[in-house]
């Protein structure tokens, strides 16, 4: 067990190295034009040159790139360019928004996929047809669309929830929760969908298992077999699609705290992007691959508790 | 992103067209492909259709509201919604092609060759699958914008790349399944070139699946894609319905309708393809079964009777003490002997008496399929009964008839199921608390499949004595191990710890018999249960039924299609056909005297010169699948 998590960890890393390493090399091969970038197309050679050097620029990539690898690993990712801000506090500050929001869409997307999986699975009939049409709905359409109108009915129309703003869990945790409610609701609907699906499906597979008509043949009712040995089984599956659906709600959140105007990454991403703020987008870019292997490593964890076959080879 | 299940098809020549002709007889498949159509021939002829010039301004009509002349209005720079509209259809859906394009050929192409050479293009590939799985698309779409600067077709280029893995993965898996297939080894001996193989045999496995993809990958293209031109990232000089759903949002308190018309565009699109797609995928699965169904009722019909092997030969001499000349009676389409003189010491009390029983399952389109025509049968206490008939008459659904555990969608229509005084047929589930488990056990076929892999062998043993007996977790455990001891499992303790998948096969089937017996039950339900066992530990898990049997005097239903185990276990046997009894008896009158045709040729079927003892034969031409 402790072999199988050091080898996920160090896969972990090596992929971490290869995504920075390609994506440093793409952000920073056009090293000659960035500095004409940030200084316009107005700006003489001698000026952009003086820009490039200080910027460190006119050094090979390979050494750009062990310099900004050494100091990211002291914590260092560097400063922006355009306001001059350390890029690892800027992150710090708005990673603890879109984790919220994420990681709330996550949970709530869990829970209710779960039971509506179960659901639709055990009881079929009509519960069944409702619940996969909403689940084709609420996978097909696009999560800000859904944001959208979130906004539109909730919050224009009806009042209930400001449009936007975001107020931090430390101020009021009745002001955070109205804050990231309809957020959280938009990226939520999508995930709940796929997971929703992919539950019904492994809990009508397993229940259509040999052992489960055996375990009820020795008098088990069905619902014990179906929360115990059913939803263990059905779990596995249903935790990959989860994983890949943190992902997608990673990118949704980027979407989303648009809409809401939330101050999460997805807005320092967005924001560097448009201003071509190179160190900025490379912070972003390693946070996001950081979250996502951490999580895919939890999910691993989850996996291996649930599945003995995964936990024993 | 993206992760459906599509499932492959057997391949057919004809699969395209018919696939879009069931298609079309569903009507919201139909709808969503009228609906397609529709948008498709938009994108093509929207420029010209368009009544104005997409981009011209006109500062008299900022935020215009519906009119006549401008029938959905102007946006905020006075530029005429429907026109734009219509040419947005034509950029949106055509970047979204460049992405599913891209996808198409990347995650095919390198699929195909993956999953046909192997090899490290193969180790190479999945390992670039998980590289590009790292990073929310997005994400990855905004670094690149940050250095290339914002151009659809460039954006949706690399959104291509991305979304490759969804293709190859698909292509990866079917050309695995289908390179070990005998055509295909066929075609290489016969000299046929790989490219000519990949071709024929493997690119039209993967046909129908590659389309349902794309049309899910054009609806995630299509959002992104959008996605990103909302947030005003995109290429602001062309028309896109993103683009035209920013400029709604940022007029939204001033103008609310701007917002709708690029929203339902995007939404319609986007649920019409996720529904095209299911509804081909529900065809393609429907399919699937179907043939599944018609191959299984093709062998059942012509059903080789020598799959009904034994090498018992039998002894003779009893047969003719029986009278010939009397008719013998026939109840409904069975014909019953009398007892002899072995079961006649069985007394007469039954402990379970099954009349006229069917069965049936539910097809979601036409009329349900009944499996069992109804059929009676007597098991007196004490009393072993053999049920035997080939593969796909109905005795495994008898069987689970009388547990009340009919796979999905099966139930009995007719008929009924007496237990000692206590109706089954159709019975609610507290009709069976008390008797399931408790008083009826069951002996599965296959010993892997029937323990639950994520538990212990132990808990399994232990949750139903608790439950049923209420035995305290200790005592539980102490009788579990008890009963392992004297199914013959060596050491006990160790077994009780394992899992199932680290115990072999006769291990795993003796586990399975103790948990039958573990309650003390009256009647045993055996399902084929030395079947799926090697030939020596079929000789020795029948001794062991036989001892178990004798040691607690219990009846059992013995379900199997080899005349052999029934020789050696049965005191009466029940022969059937297709769905119905046809002869039922003593089992020496059955073996030594058969009337019916059916249970004649199926001893006839039998290889006279075979050794005398019972269990050791054959099991080659075992039963493959659950009548």
């Amino acid at each position: 067990m402790l072999m199988f998590i050091v080898r996920r960890i160090l896969a972990g890393i090596v992929l971490l190295a290869v995504i920075s390493m390609v994506t440093f090399g793409l952000l920073f091969l056009d090293s000659a034009n960035i500095a004409r970038r940030i200084l316009g197309q107005n700006a003489t050679e001698e000026l952009v040159a003086q820009k490039a050097a200080e910027l460190g620029l006119d050094r090979p990539l390979a050494v750009q790139y062990w310099d900004w690898l050494t100091s990211a690993l002291t914590g260092d990712l560097g400063r922006s360019w355009f306001n001059g801000q350390l890029v690892s506090v800027s992150l710090s500050g708005r990673l603890s928004v879109s984790l919220s929001l994420v990681i709330g869409a996550t949970l709530i997307s869990a829970v209710l996929a779960i039971v509506l999986g179960v659901l639709a699975a055990r009881r079929g009939g009509w519960v069944d047809t409702v619940v996969q049409f909403i689940s084709v709905i609420g996978f097909a359409i696009p999560g800000f669309l859904i944001a959208l109108y979130l906004v539109l009915i909730f919050a224009i129309n009806l009042h209930w929830f400001k449009a936007t703003g975001y107020i931090p869990i430390a101020q009021s945790f009745s002001g955070w929760l109205a804050s990231v409610t309809l957020p959280i609701a938009a990226l939520s609907i999508g995930a709940i969908a796929a997971v929703a699906q992919q539950v019904r499906g492994s809990v009508v597979d397993a229940m259509s298992r040999d052992y489960v008509r055996t375990l009820r043949s020795r008098g088990l009712s069905s619902g014990s077999v179906v929360y115990k040995h059913v939803l263990r089984n059905a779990g596995g599956p249903a935790l990959a699609v989860l994983a890949v659906q943190f992902i997608g709600l990673l990118g949704g959140a980027v979407i989303v705290e648009q809409v809401f105007a939330l101050p999460g990454m997805g807005q320092l991403t967005v924001s560097a992007t448009t201003q071509g703020d190179i160190p900025v987008v490379m912070g972003v870019v390693i946070a996001f691959a950081v979250i996502v292997l951490i999580v895919n490593l939890l999910i691993d964890l989850a996996q291996a508790a649930l599945n003995p076959k995964v936990r024993l080879s | 992103m993206t992760a459906i299940d599509v499932p492959v098809a057997v391949p057919t020549p004809h699969a395209k067209t018919s696939l879009l002709r069931r298609l079309v007889r569903r009507p919201v498949s139909l709808i969503s492909l009228v609906f397609l159509v529709v948008v498709a021939v938009i994108a093509i002829t929207g420029r010209w259709i368009a009544p104005f010039d997409p981009n011209l301004a006109s500062l008299q009509l900022v935020l215009a509201p519906p009119s006549s002349e401008h029938l959905l209005g102007a946006d905020s720079a006075g530029r005429d919604v429907l026109s734009r509209l219509l040419a947005a259809t034509q950029v949106t859906l055509a970047a979204a092609l460049v992405a599913v394009v891209t996808a198409l050929v990347i995650g095919v192409v390198s699929g195909l060759i993956a999953g046909y050479y192997r090899g490290w293009f193969d180790a190479v590939a999945s390992w670039v699958t998980s590289l590009v799985m790292a990073l929310p698309g997005i994400v990855v779409l905004l670094a690149a914008r940050a250095v290339l600067g914002p151009s659809v077709w460039l954006a949706m280029f690399i959104f291509g790349i991305l979304l490759a893995p969804a293709y190859y993965r698909l292509v990866y898996a079917a050309v695995t399944g289908v390179r070990g297939e005998l055509y295909v080894d066929a075609a290489k001996v016969s000299g046929l070139s790989d490219v000519r193989i990949i071709g024929r045999h493997i690119l039209s496995v993967v046909r129908a699946p590659i389309i349902i993809q794309s049309a899910i990958i054009t609806g995630i293209a299509i959002a992104i894609q959008s996605g990103l031109e909302f947030l005003g990232l995109g290429d602001m000089s062309v028309p896109t319905w993103g683009g035209m759903l920013n400029d709604g949002f940022a007029n939204i308190y001033k103008q609310p309708l701007l917002m709708l018309w690029p929203s339902l565009a995007i939404g319609l699109t986007a649920i019409a393809l996720t529904l095209l797609a299911n509804g081909m995928r529900d065809v393609l699965e429907r399919t699937a079964v179907v043939r599944r169904r018609r191959r299984r009722a093709v062998t059942t019909a012509t059903g080789s009777i020598a799959a009904v092997t034994t090498s018992f030969s039998l002894s003779g001499g009893d047969a003719s003490e029986l009278d010939d000349s009397a008719p013998l009676p026939v109840v409904g389409d069975t014909i019953v002997h009398p007892d002899d003189a072995r079961t006649s010491s069985l007394g007469s009390t039954p402990i379970l008496t099954v009349s006229d029983l069917r069965v049936a399952y539910e097809q979601s389109e036409g009329e349900d399929i009944e499996v069992v025509h109804g059929v009676s049968l007597q098991i007196r206490k004490g009393e072993v009964h053999g049920l035997i008939g080939e593969s796909g008459s109905g005795k495994t659904q008898t069987a689970f008839a009388v547990l009340g555990l009919l796979p999905r969608g099966g139930r009995v229509t007719a008929g009924s199921i007496d237990y000692e005084g206590t109706q089954l047929a159709d019975a609610s589930e507290s009709a069976y608390a008390g008797i399931r488990g408790r008083r009826i056990g069951y002996i599965p076929q296959e010993p892997m499949s029937n323990l639950d892999p994520s538990f212990t062998i132990g808990y399994q043993l232990v949750e139903p004595l608790r439950k049923n007996l209420g035995l305290s977790k200790k005592e539980a455990t102490e009788k579990s191990l008890a009963l392992l001891d004297r199914v013959g499992i060596p050491n006990p303790k160790r077994t009780f710890e394992a899992y199932p998948f680290e115990v072999s096969g006769g291990m795993a089937q003796r586990v399975l018999i103790a948990g039958a017996v573990s309650t003390d039950p009256d009647l045993i339900i055996a399902d084929e249960p030395t079947t799926a066992l090697d030939v020596t530990v079929q000789a020795e898990v029948l001794d062991l039924l036989r001892d178990l049997q004798r040691e607690r005097q219990m009846a059992m239903l013995l379900v199997t299609h080899n005349f052999g185990v029934v020789a050696d276990l049965c005191d009466r046997v029940t022969v059937m056909q297709q769905g119905l009894f046809v002869e039922q008896g003593p089992v020496r009158t059955i073996l030594g005297a058969p009337s019916h045709a059916y249970t004649q040729s199926l001893l006839d079927a039998i290889l006279d010169e075979g050794p005398a003892r019972g269990p050791l034969i054959s099991a080659g031409t075992a039963e493959g699948g659950r009548s």
